[in-house]
């Protein structure tokens, strides 16, 4: 059995039988298994928060981009006043004016129509002096060409008022953008808990792998290497994990699109539209989530590296 | 390869043999009966400057305990063989953690390589560890890798490729009788097998300076003294061996060895017999 064996042997016992690729951080364990379950839901949170808040920032920009285009032209009725006639100046005077694209005016059935989920139906509402509306379409959203339509339409009908709707578009404007803040704020928090987690992991892993740390340690492995091993075993976890969560939110986000789309003409289908838009991030949002699982991924394997190295610091 | 062909060629010379008998008498001190220098007589250690290791005034005190140990002064010359013995308890193991640098001396100065232990950054720990072996009193093998994982151990932290030394790992696991155990994991080695896999760890960096802490504590009269042959035949071969051990019977197999007893937290030196 001990007589010298041929390098032919040697090679053939190497590469049939021997195992020789076992990580030096043992792979399988509860506390690992565990970490991984953590990674994946904080990393399905943390997408679902950030895909949340990029949803209501697109639809807020969907929303303010189309308010800051309309202005509305308002004639109310007056004793004496030919009101339709009013109207065709007021829309000859505005579609003269500068930067503007088109105009619509509404007539006295559709203006009486948009009183009636308020009023109700049925009702006759021709003793009401019920304001007749002009909507016009600005070709840009900047506001610039405001005055010289205001000056042209106080020229042609002097009690025409004008509604650029700035107030408005500015309330909800900020409401999307707290929205948005708060996503963006349990983003990092959700981040910052997954952090905290794998620093408790990592420690966990530390004080259960110590003896192999100590081993390599006084056979001459450097800091460098053994923390290298560390973040090898870690940044596999935090890849499985992130792999989880970030499929499961790339899944739900897909699926919630589909279905957004059945659910648009129901009830609060429009509402819910009208926050989130049509609920389906754009390719650039998917790229985010990757992004999302992959910083999950390197965060893990620095945090691990950098808790090692500090536990390494303090062996002689 | 020729070093350890001929280390383990006298390891098998002895395999078969069966243990030596154990007959000569135990005494209860620790020194030898064998013909050895008094201690007034031996030198107290290699003061030249290529000692592996020198120890000068070295103490050390755990917090604010007494100090286990105080007023080393001795060396380790290359090429030397040496038993550490004492009584349980006496500090050999502090003595090996000493030199193996895991545990910095409250007062005193210990050199090793030649380099004042103090002045050495991380780095130059990392290099001078791989210059020694080390046989822990438990083996210390990591149980989730296999045999042949933990004795390439060395040589895969030094970033060597596993091609790169495959053959030679096989050919040390063959020669310390493990040849047939490379891939069983630690937990269903026997004692002797693990105290090879153990020692064949320590052996395949080739180190420089060999510190084995009880190394034959586990196994039958006939393996120890085989296992202490191995040592020998490394210590012939250029490497210096500081083994710790309080087995009398078989230090005095070896009566060419020096000994470092260790007692009261002092040592003292006695030079072994020249053959």
């Amino acid at each position: 059995m001990n007589e010298p064996i041929s390098d032919e042997t040697l090679a053939h016992v190497a590469q049939t039988v021997l195992r020789r690729d076992m990580p030096l951080i043992p792979s399988g364990s509860i506390a690992g298994n565990a970490l991984v379950v953590v990674i994946a839901i904080m990393t399905f949170l943390a997408c679902l928060t950030a895909g949340g808040a990029l949803l209501v920032a697109r639809a807020s920009e969907g929303w303010r981009s189309e308010v800051l285009r309309d202005i509305t032209i308002q004639l109310m009725p007056r004793p004496g006043d030919d009101l339709d006639s009013l109207v065709a100046k007021a829309v000859s005077a505005a579609s003269q004016a500068p930067g503007v694209d088109r105009v619509r005016a509404y007539s006295a059935v559709e203006s009486e129509k948009l009183l009636e989920p308020w009023l109700g139906t049925g009702l006759d509402l021709s003793l009401l002096p019920i304001p007749r509306l002009i909507v016009v379409h600005m070709r840009d959203r900047t506001g610039g060409e405001l005055p010289g339509l205001r000056a042209l339409l106080a020229r042609a009908v002097p009690q025409a008022s004008l509604e650029d709707h700035r107030v408005w578009a500015t309330r909800i404007g900020t409401m999307a953008n707290a929205v948005v803040t708060l996503g963006a704020a349990l983003f990092v928090l959700m981040i910052v808990a997954m952090a905290t987690a794998i620093g408790f992991a990592t420690r966990g892993a530390v004080a259960a792998n110590r003896e192999i740390i100590e081993v390599l340690h006084f056979v001459g492995a450097s800091d460098a290497f053994i923390a290298r091993e560390f973040e090898t075993h870690f940044r596999r976890l935090g890849f499985r994990g992130a792999l989880i969560g970030g499929l499961s939110a790339i899944g739900f986000f897909f699926g919630a699109s589909t279905l957004s789309a059945w659910w648009s003409h129901s009830t609060g289908g429009e509402e819910i539209a009208a926050l989130f838009g049509a609920f389906a991030l754009a390719p650039t949002g998917y790229l985010g989530l990757v992004l999302v699982g992959a910083a999950v991924t390197l965060l893990t394997g620095y945090l691990s590296r950098t808790i090692v190295s500090r536990y390494l610091r303090g062996l002689l | 390869m020729e070093i350890y062909q001929r280390v383990v060629t006298t390891f098998l010379s002895q395999a078969s043999k069966p243990p030596f008998d154990e007959t000569g008498d135990r005494f209860a001190g620790a020194r030898p009966k064998t013909r050895l220098k008094p201690p007034e007589a031996a030198s107290l250690g290699h003061r030249s400057e290529n000692a592996l290791v020198r120890f000068e005034n070295v103490g050390l005190r755990y917090g604010m305990g007494p100090e286990v140990v105080r007023d080393l002064n001795f060396s380790v010359a290359p090429q030397s063989f040496q038993f550490l013995t004492g009584p349980s308890g006496a500090g050999k193991t502090t003595l090996l953690r000493l030199m193996l640098l895991s545990l910095r001396p409250t007062r005193g100065t210990i050199h090793i390589f030649g380099k004042d232990a103090r002045a050495l950054k991380k780095d130059d720990l990392t290099a001078l560890r791989r210059r020694i072996g080390v046989v822990f009193q438990d083996f210390r093998l990591l149980d989730h890798l296999t045999t042949y994982e933990n004795v390439a151990l060395p040589l895969r932290a030094m970033g060597r490729a596993e091609s790169a030394y495959r053959a030679e790992v096989i050919e040390l696991l063959r020669w310390v009788g493990l040849g047939d155990r490379m891939n069983a994991s630690p937990p269903v080695l026997s004692g002797g097998e693990k105290q090879r896999a153990a020692i064949a760890r320590a052996l395949i960096v080739r180190p420089e300076l060999l510190l084995a802490d009880e190394p034959t504590g586990n196994v039958d009269p006939g393996l120890a003294r085989r296992l202490l042959r191995l040592f020998v035949e490394l210590h012939r071969l250029g490497t210096a061996v500081v083994i710790a051990t309080h087995d009398l019977q078989l230090m005095d197999q070896f009566g060419f060895a020096r000994r470092l007893v260790v007692g009261d937290g002092e040592v003292t030196i006695f030079d072994g017999v020249s053959s």
